[in-house]
């Protein structure tokens, strides 16, 4: 068994754009906002960096493909940058890059930065993705809400839950989302709804209305990395350091063989659990903070308190009703709005998290600050339910 | 030695759900044409978007050749119709994919006539008396696109049929037939049209059908050595009315009752297909063993088959047939969905429409019984079944490496485990249904479904799956078949839907 990266690497400074629709900026004027406040942060010269990651999903409509979008847009100083994509968990595997690399040697001090603009399609939702010459030719030309709605349907047929009260525990997620976004000023929805909005709001794939898909933004996020000891010799305080950093991908097993029942993540339950291991969690329900999970809608977020076995199986519904998850209850979740009211810039998202549990770490959220957070947990999803590659990293105050 | 008798063997139908009530039509369009009206009794058959000739000729020959997927013995296939969707590229092949015919059997595109369906039929009988094919299949669809306010829309209909011909266990026996080739042009399509030309229906009827038919009957009577006197049915495919097709039995010394019912009210005249489905209705409802069977089709002349029925009919009685086609209908009042769904309205499809259905051939043959015949794998050490196949199994307990043969799934039962119904995505029919579809017998599919209730649908429901347009690439005048899951309404979900819950 290896090592793991436990404390090996510290977050040095971090940087987020203000998410939403924005017309004002490409995404080059996204990216160089995340990096200028992430550079602030750490408080270094471009010249210290040794090597950048960069993450970004849609090529038709963004930076296009390559290293070169990021170098020339910072003028980093003709260092390595690796693009790296892995749908919607871009963002994680852009700062895994950046992490291993410092744990390696290889480099002190390493960028990561995620982007997406993806309001330059013309239409709501998200663009419609390239699957290859296979692909297209059997799957269901179907949307994300379509797939991931399919989670309701073999979770209330497995736990014989009505489509009423699932439907009210995932309105619950999202009011509960809206209520922390309308906190966070980088958020791009800031709007408090209720339940009966969330109810009645127009269908986009049964059972998942308006109000259950998260926000479609621009944005990008950056962050900076290098060992725990340059950065308390930099005079760094309340060092936050990398716990555990696990990605699991499905290998068809979900969408080819008969043992998977379609109402869980299976490879959210082996990130998670190899997760804990690397940073010694013995028991998440209690251990954890805080947690900011990929909420790309609403019942993704339910079915994922189970898969991090925090809600024990079943009991999601339960836990969500109860207030477990909201700001005030035990284990918040979405603090910062989520992927829901934050907003979800594809490349950006797994970044955001991080930035998320690193200034609660820190004591710097604003509003939203919780009460001495030590854990926090992010996870970011990319693909469908039935085929997916997911990310669960673990982040904490050195020596937690 | 005494030549082997040589007939039908085996039929089957399909005749898709929809049908369009006449009156919705002729009521949609009084303002501009009130003489119509008149028309608006009954309904037609109508096919979903995703239906054309070869989808529904797939159908049709499934029900004749039934759930057993080992389909070898079928050599030689015959594919009757006037709206074959490729030009160039051989139709009944791609139906011959579908159906996993083995790739030895002889594929033939029978069109440009709307005896078609005759013509396939007299090739086939050919071919199995002249011993070049033992078991041949003879399909026959058509799927005409009319303009709107025509009474071509409310006469026409959609539907395919099969046939199977061969020499053992005979139906049907052969008992000769004629054919007559006669310039005469009632309507035409030219090479780069849509529609029908149409000339005069009165001139159609008095100075072709009322000329030409005789002359057809009186040949294959002839030939067969069969007297008018013995002919029970009378199967002629005609939109004048019965009382025309009983004058016309009469004329050539039939008896006019023996004139079988054209389907004009509950079905429309299914094109190169009509005579088909009129034989099957006939072979399915009212022939009995001994009947001596006349079967017409009218189109750049006319061709007269007879046969005799055996009491082998009864091997048919399960057999979905016309009638039960016929029996699963769906109500539809809504035309303009109809000129929707066969491309008369320019309705804005949205920008997710927009991308580009470019199929790479290539890949297509690389994994050609994949998505043409839903062929996947079962791994010959486990059993474990998958789709698609690989070679390296996806079973978790052992990825065994490079053992898996072809498993056909088309035919095997399976359930929903998840769906939903997506407003988002495009669809020709939204909301976009679609799920995991998974096997009783193992395996499991993610893909569309079609023919769909909106709000019936659930997890636990059966599906049956059928051959379908999967999208058109309308740029390059190319489509892609799939397969897709229809939910069986009857049955149960094991799932509580909320409305449902007591």
């Amino acid at each position: 068994m290896a090592a793991g990266i436990k404390d090996k690497v510290a977050i040095l400074g971090m940087g987020c754009s203000k998410f939403g629709e924005r017309w004002d900026a490409g995404p080059e004027d996204l990216m160089v906002e995340a990096y200028l406040e992430a550079m602030q942060d750490a408080g270094i010269e471009p010249t210290q960096l040794d090597a950048a990651w960069f993450s970004t999903h849609i090529d038709e409509i963004g930076t296009g493909k390559g290293g070169t979008p990021l170098s020339v847009a910072l003028r980093l100083p003709n260092i390595a940058v690796t693009r790296v994509e892995n749908f919607c968990a871009s963002g994680s595997e852009a700062f895994r890059g950046a992490v291993y690399a410092v744990a390696s040697g290889a480099a002190d001090i390493a960028l990561a930065v995620g982007v997406e603009k993806l309001k330059d399609t013309g239409y709501g939702g998200l663009p419609v993705g390239n699957m290859g010459t296979l692909n297209p030719q059997w799957s269901p030309s179907g949307s994300a809400p379509g797939n991931f709605a399919q989670l309701a349907s073999a979770y209330r047929a497995k736990h014989g839950v009505s489509r009423e009260d699932l439907k009210r525990a995932i309105a619950h997620v999202s009011v509960k989302s809206h209520a922390n976004g309308a906190k966070n000023p980088k958020a791009h929805l800031r709007n408090v709804v209720t339940e009966e909005q969330v109810l009645n709001a127009p269908m986009i794939a049964e059972p998942l209305g308006l109000f259950d898909c998260c926000g479609v933004s621009d944005g990008a996020a950056a962050v900076i990395v290098t060992t725990p000891e340059i950065a308390k010799a930099m005079g760094k305080k309340d060092i936050v350091t990398v716990k555990a950093m696990q990605l699991s991908v499905s290998n068809g097993l979900e969408s080819q063989h008969n043992s998977w029942d379609g109402s869980y993540f299976h490879t959210a339950r082996i990130a998670a659990k190899k997760a804990y291991k690397e940073a010694g969690i013995d028991n998440p329900r209690e251990e954890v903070s805080m947690i900011e999970v990929h909420d790309c809608f609403s019942i993704t977020e339910l079915v994922t308190m189970e898969d991090l076995f925090i809600s024990p199986e079943g009991g999601a519904v339960k836990d969500v009703m109860d207030g477990f998850y909201d700001a005030d209850g035990k284990v918040p979740c979405q603090i910062d709005g989520g992927l829901k009211c934050f907003g979800h810039p594809i490349g950006a998202s797994g970044l955001r998290m991080a930035y998320e549990m690193y200034l609660q770490l820190q004591g710097r959220a604003g509003d939203r600050q919780l009460a001495n957070p030590k854990i926090g947990l992010t996870h970011n999803l990319g693909g469908a339910p039935s085929q997916n590659v997911c990310s669960v990293t673990i982040i904490g105050a050195q020596g937690a | 030695m005494a030549q082997q008798a040589v007939g039908l063997t085996a039929y089957g139908a399909y005749i898709p759900r929809l049908r369009l009530q006449r009156k919705a039509v002729a009521q949609a369009n009084a303002w501009i044409a009130p003489n119509f009206l008149g028309k608006g009794k009954g309904e037609r058959s109508m096919a979903n978007w995703d239906e054309d000739a070869i989808t529904m000729a797939v159908e049709a020959a499934r029900d004749l050749l039934g759930p057993d997927d080992d389909r070898s013995h079928v050599d030689a296939l015959y594919f009757g119709s006037t709206t074959m969707p490729f030009k160039d590229r051989l139709n009944s092949g791609i139906i011959a994919a579908a159906l996993t015919l083995d790739e030895n059997v002889r594929a033939v595109d029978v069109a440009s006539t709307q005896r078609a369906d005759t013509s396939a039929l007299m090739q086939a009988l050919a071919a199995v008396k002249a011993g070049e094919a033992k078991s041949a299949l003879v399909l026959a669809a058509d799927h005409r696109k009319t303009k709107a306010v025509t009474s071509q829309e409310l006469d026409f209909g959609d539907g395919a049929a099969a046939v199977m011909i061969g020499s053992d266990n005979v139906i049907a026996t052969y008992l000769g037939g004629a054919s007559l080739t006669v310039d005469f042009i009632d309507h035409f399509r030219g090479d780069t049209e849509e529609f029908d030309y149409n000339w005069e229906e009165r001139w159609i009827r008095d100075e072709g059908f009322a000329k030409i038919v005789p002359r057809a009957v009186k040949a294959a009577l002839e030939k067969s050595g069969v007297s008018a006197g013995d002919i029970k049915h009378f199967v002629l495919p005609c939109i004048f009315g019965d009382k025309f097709a009983q004058q016309l039995a009469k004329r050539s010394g039939i008896a006019p009752e023996a004139a079988r019912d054209t389907l004009a009210l509950n079905c429309g005249e299914t094109g190169a297909a009509h005579a088909l489905v009129m034989l099957v209705h006939t072979l399915q409802k009212d022939a009995k063993p001994g009947d001596k069977v006349l079967m017409l089709h009218f189109g750049g002349g006319c061709d007269a088959l007879i046969f005799e029925v055996t009491d082998k009919i009864a091997s048919q009685a399960g057999k979905r047939g016309v009638m039960g086609s016929l029996a699963a209908r769906v109500e539809e009042t809504n035309y303009l969905k109809f000129l929707t769904f066969n491309g008369l309205v320019e309705w804005e499809k949205g920008m997710r429409a927009e991308q580009d259905k470019k199929t790479a051939l290539t890949t297509l043959y690389r994994n050609e019984d994949m998505l043409m015949g839903l062929v996947g794998g079962r791994c010959k050490e486990t059993g474990v079944v998958q789709f698609p196949r690989s070679r390296i199994s996806v079973n978790p307990n052992n990825h065994t490496v490079d053992t898996q043969e072809p498993y056909k799934f088309a035919e095997r039962k399976a359930k929903i485990l998840s769906w939903s119904a997506d407003f988002l995505s495009f669809s020709m029919n939204p909301p976009n249904h679609y799920g995991m579809v998974v096997f009783d017998e193992g395996g499991r599919i993610m893909m569309d479904f079609t023919d769909v209730e909106t709000g019936s649908v659930d997890s636990g429901m059966e599906v049956k799956l059928v051959f379908r347009i999967k999208e058109f690439d309308d740029k390059r005048g190319f489509r892609r078949y799939f397969w897709k899951a229809v939910p069986i309404a009857t049955s149960g979900a094991k799932s509580q839907t909320g409305q449902a819950a007591e």
